[in-house]
């Protein structure tokens, strides 16, 4: 749920990144964190427990620049990738305007990719959203790995309806400006139709 | 079920902003902030230098989100009052109809009872304004449209041109 404020001429939307535990989400978030300058980021949120395992969510606030006169502020999410934290995930989805589902290429975590798919249509839907309508942007992350799986394979599992995608390695940040883009202008081009 | 778009025009931002001053003054509070429940800060008020009121939104959407939870566990339908205690400051969070908060920051200027007190007619004002709001801008939305209905592709891409 977007907020537009015509007094303060400003547009605000949550971006949630979505994916199976140690994807990577958090290290989009670090990433787009040390790479933007400071006058257009607020400060980073990492609740997360000792182990730097995400808790309940990241959250980083961006001010993207202006479109038509009105300031366009993104703030991201990340969800908790553990299966056992699934309360949490369905809070942090609450008012989303567009997802990042986050997939680990590793072969071996191909079947917690597929978990955590289904896990973000079962929560999305429970909010009434569907992940086919609302803007969504998919990320192989961890290319680099000598066990990755082929792309393609990725592809017919976790992207059958052919959504938009991005290969990444978020630790060195191939792929993470490219996919939050994405997903922004997703979002943006949702508010333009937005009522019709 | 899905929420609409949230869309405050000047005059609806002015009668948030007059209320919660007025909430200020009345329960001696520092601060005054209006956070929806995906945690989006609406408005604030009150002496708040120093404070990140950004984050504070966020961070209270998934306090109220997660109490909420808890509220179920137990088999009640949410807590709608939340109080923290700190040794100088501490906050009060309320909810204000079906998907804002209203949090309340004070010190020993003031008292959770007076504080209590104040919110509650300010909550039941701020909830009957939020509902006009949303029934206008619903109204405003099917009647004319996406506010952007005329960004063009150009002016998203330029966005990302950097």
């Amino acid at each position: 749920m977007s907020f537009i404020n015509y007094s303060s001429r400003e547009i605000n939307c949550k971006i949630v990144y979505y994916g199976p535990g140690l994807c990577g989400k958090t290290t989009n978030l670090q990433h787009i964190y040390l790479k933007t300058n400071p006058d257009v980021k607020g400060k980073m949120i990492s609740l997360a427990t000792e182990t730097e395992r995400t808790l309940f969510f990241d959250f980083l606030p961006l001010a993207l620049g202006e479109i038509r006169g009105f300031k366009t502020r993104f703030h991201l999410y990340t969800v908790p990738g553990q299966v056992f934290y699934d309360a949490s995930r369905k809070l942090i989805l609450k008012g989303v305007d567009g997802v990042v589902f986050v997939a680990d290429s590793q072969i071996e975590r191909m079947e917690a990719n597929l978990e955590s798919l289904d896990n973000l249509k079962v929560n999305l839907k429970e909010q009434g959203y569907d992940l086919d309508k609302i803007p969504y942007v998919i990320q192989y992350n961890k290319r680099d790995l000598p066990n990755a799986a082929p792309l393609e394979e990725l592809q017919k599992l976790c992207n059958p309806m052919g959504a938009v995608e991005f290969e990444a390695c978020a630790t060195t940040g191939e792929g993470v400006f490219e996919t939050l883009k994405a997903v922004a202008k997703g979002v943006l081009a949702d508010l333009k139709k937005m009522g019709s | 079920m899905m929420e609409s778009q949230l869309v405050m025009q000047q005059e609806d931002f002015d009668r948030v902003l007059e209320i919660i001053q007025k909430l200020v003054r009345d329960a001696n509070a520092k601060g005054i902030f209006v956070v929806d429940k995906a945690g989006q800060l609406i408005a604030e008020a009150g002496e708040l230098q120093g404070i990140d009121s950004t984050s504070l939104a966020s961070l209270t959407a998934g306090c109220v989100a997660a109490t909420g939870g808890l509220a179920k566990i137990v088999g009640e339908e949410e807590f709608p009052i939340h109080f923290h205690q700190g040794e100088r400051d501490n906050l009060h969070m309320t909810l204000v109809g079906d998907r804002m908060i209203l949090v309340v920051v004070f010190d020993e200027r003031s008292s959770l009872g007076l504080v209590r007190l104040r919110v509650k007619k300010a909550g039941n004002g701020l909830a009957k304004l939020f509902e006009d709001i949303r029934k206008k801008a619903e109204t405003e939305i099917q009647t004319h449209g996406s506010p952007f209905a005329e960004i063009t592709d150009d002016d998203i891409d330029n966005l990302f041109s950097d």
